[in-house]
């Protein structure tokens, strides 16, 4: 299961009903934590590397410890750092199913309702995937009508 | 001969300073370099003296504002504006974007680039964590305001302290000048910055228990006399650097902060460092480097001068770091305070295109991963492609403005 910032809920509890072992997945982006270290960027002025990786750890094992309580049961950990959406790929090799949510614009179905790396990861994931919704599902009525050609027709 | 010299001695002090071999500060490598550039005669020592008694007053000033800053940082004033912004956001990633982007802006400006770099930055992303938002918007936010929104007050960068000497402006004839483009350019900001991580600040919004923090009253009325200070000090003939002293002094009492602790949070390495490579720079502008430069830099503060002088600060400050190119370029652009206003938008908002700092850092950081740091991303990159031209162009527009209407 992916656990990413502000879906995360909703993965845990598509996840409780299912059997078998659970390992809760989370990515420290680099590009959070280039942009964490960019003390060592300004000239002149002394700078401690290790406060940014201090904070992006104790923020990992608060989300993660978070996960795990509200499972509810005991589940595995993995941390990984890089580009998100290529590191969870390479977390779900010998993987049966990925867990993970729709991230983009919820107020309608579409494929906006994914982000960038979400959409990136469930097109090259080598397992099943299940997608789910953070909070509700929009309804039917925000289909998109069909295209022009097809309703002349 | 004595071009080649110079700027080899601008890359050894510069180098040094972003290795740091075996952590010595920064100095260490300024100090020699400055001798040297005294003692090989590329500048009589008497220059070196004048640019030193011209830099003393800036340097001091600046060192009382990271005072300031340290200490507003332990009276709580960080904490209190991280816990603010989590309650007023609900929640929500994008409004507390919003509010990021509305206290780093304040704090930028107020207490200096460093402090939103070095005491807000953690502890916005600490926010975003305890709210279960996803934080990289909200770093990126902190990391390029504290270059683009550091234009308002000659406080809120020490090229902007340099600027004031050099272009005879008071602090309040600064502020108002350059009101506008502040204002435009951090709306520029939030506007690009909006879009690219629309997936990022469009998760749902938890509403997790946040503990209320006091706010630290005494902390906050101080910043805000000493603010009125800046302003009012000018104009009787007191330098805004007392000012800001007796603001820290004011915080160290109440605080009971030991003298040892202050003198080392007042950074005398780095004052040390800066008071170096203004002579260091001094050597390369009086070689060819410095004349090459000054047959490039427009003349006049029309919209086309104004937009060539904040494109080649810009780029300087890429290539070398933007301390050095604003030192280099106050001289050729003093006649005119239009045009030094123009250095600084450049100089102040082109680091964004690569890193704060330079190319020299992000190259060195791209070699060397030293220390832990990691690597500069492509993401940081395109960000900074997006948001330095269409900043630089929307700053002159309205610095443009600004002169106009201030007949200047």
């Amino acid at each position: 299961m992916w656990v990413a910032e502000g879906t995360w809920p909703a993965c845990v509890d598509a996840v409780r009903p299912l059997a078998g072992d659970v390992t809760l997945l989370h990515v420290v982006d680099a590009a959070t934590a280039a942009a964490l270290s960019a003390p060592a960027g300004l000239l002149g002025r002394s700078v401690r590397a290790d406060e940014g990786e201090f904070l992006l750890a104790r923020a990992e094992r608060e989300l993660l410890d978070a996960a795990a309580a509200r499972l509810g049961r005991d589940a595995e950990r993995e941390v990984r750092r890089g580009r998100p959406e290529r590191e969870v790929v390479a977390a779900c090799a010998g993987v049966d199913l990925l867990v993970l949510a729709r991230d983009g614009d919820r107020s309608r179905l579409g494929p906006r309702s994914l982000g960038h790396h979400t959409r990136f990861v469930v097109d090259h994931a080598p397992c099943q995937v299940l997608l789910v919704w953070p909070e509700s599902t929009p309804g039917l009525g925000t289909l998109p009508p069909p295209p022009h050609h097809d309703q002349k027709r | 001969m004595a071009t080649a010299i110079s700027l080899l001695l601008l890359v050894a002090v510069l180098g040094f300073a972003v290795v740091r071999p075996a952590g010595l500060p920064e100095a260490t490598g300024a100090v020699p370099a400055a001798v040297l550039t005294v003692v090989t005669g590329l500048v009589p020592w008497r220059a070196a003296l004048d640019e030193l008694a011209g830099l003393g007053p800036t340097v001091g000033f600046l060192a009382a504002v990271l005072l300031l800053a340290y200490l507003a940082d332990q009276a709580g004033v960080f904490r209190f504006a991280g816990a603010a912004a989590a309650r007023w956001s609900g929640g929500s990633p994008r409004r507390l974007l919003g509010l990021v982007f509305v206290i780093a802006a304040a704090v930028t400006a107020a207490l200096s680039l460093d402090a939103t770099v070095v005491l807000l930055t953690p502890v916005v992303f600490a926010t975003a964590a305890t709210l279960s938002v996803r934080p990289k918007p909200h770093v990126y936010a902190c990391n390029h305001l504290a270059n683009s929104a550091s234009l308002l007050l000659p406080v809120s960068n020490l090229t902007n302290l340099l600027a004031m000497s050099a272009a005879g402006l008071s602090f309040l004839g600064f502020a108002a000048l350059m009101a506008l483009p502040w204002l435009a350019v951090i709306a520029v900001e939030y506007v690009i910055l909006s879009r690219f991580f629309a997936d990022d600040l469009a998760t749902p919004a938890h509403r997790p228990p946040v503990e209320p923090v006091p706010a630290p009253r005494f902390a906050l009325a101080v910043l805000g006399v000493t603010l009125t200070g800046f302003a009012v000090a000018s104009p009787v003939g007191i330098h805004p650097a007392w000012v800001a002293l007796a603001g820290a002094l004011a915080l160290a009492v109440r605080l009971r902060i030991r003298v040892p602790t202050l003198l080392r949070r007042a950074d005398p390495a780095f004052c040390l460092f800066v008071l170096a490579l203004g002579v260091v720079v001094l050597g390369v502008s009086r070689g060819g480097f410095g004349r090459l430069v000054d047959r490039v830099a427009p003349q006049h503060a029309d919209l086309l001068g104004l937009l060539l002088m904040a494109v080649l600060a810009a780029v300087l400050a890429n290539l070398l770091n933007n301390l050095p190119a604003t030192l280099m370029l106050l001289p050729l652009a003093a006649h005119s305070p239009g045009l030094v206003l123009a250095v600084l938008l450049g100089a102040n908002i082109g680091p964004n295109l690569t890193y704060v700092g330079s190319l020299a850092t992000l190259l060195w950081r791209q070699i060397l991963h030293k220390s832990g740091h990691p690597p500069v991303t492509g993401e940081f990159l395109r960000l900074g492609a997006l948001t330095v031209p269409a900043c630089l162009i929307v700053g002159v527009a309205s610095l443009w403005v600004s002169l106009r209407v201030s007949g200047l």
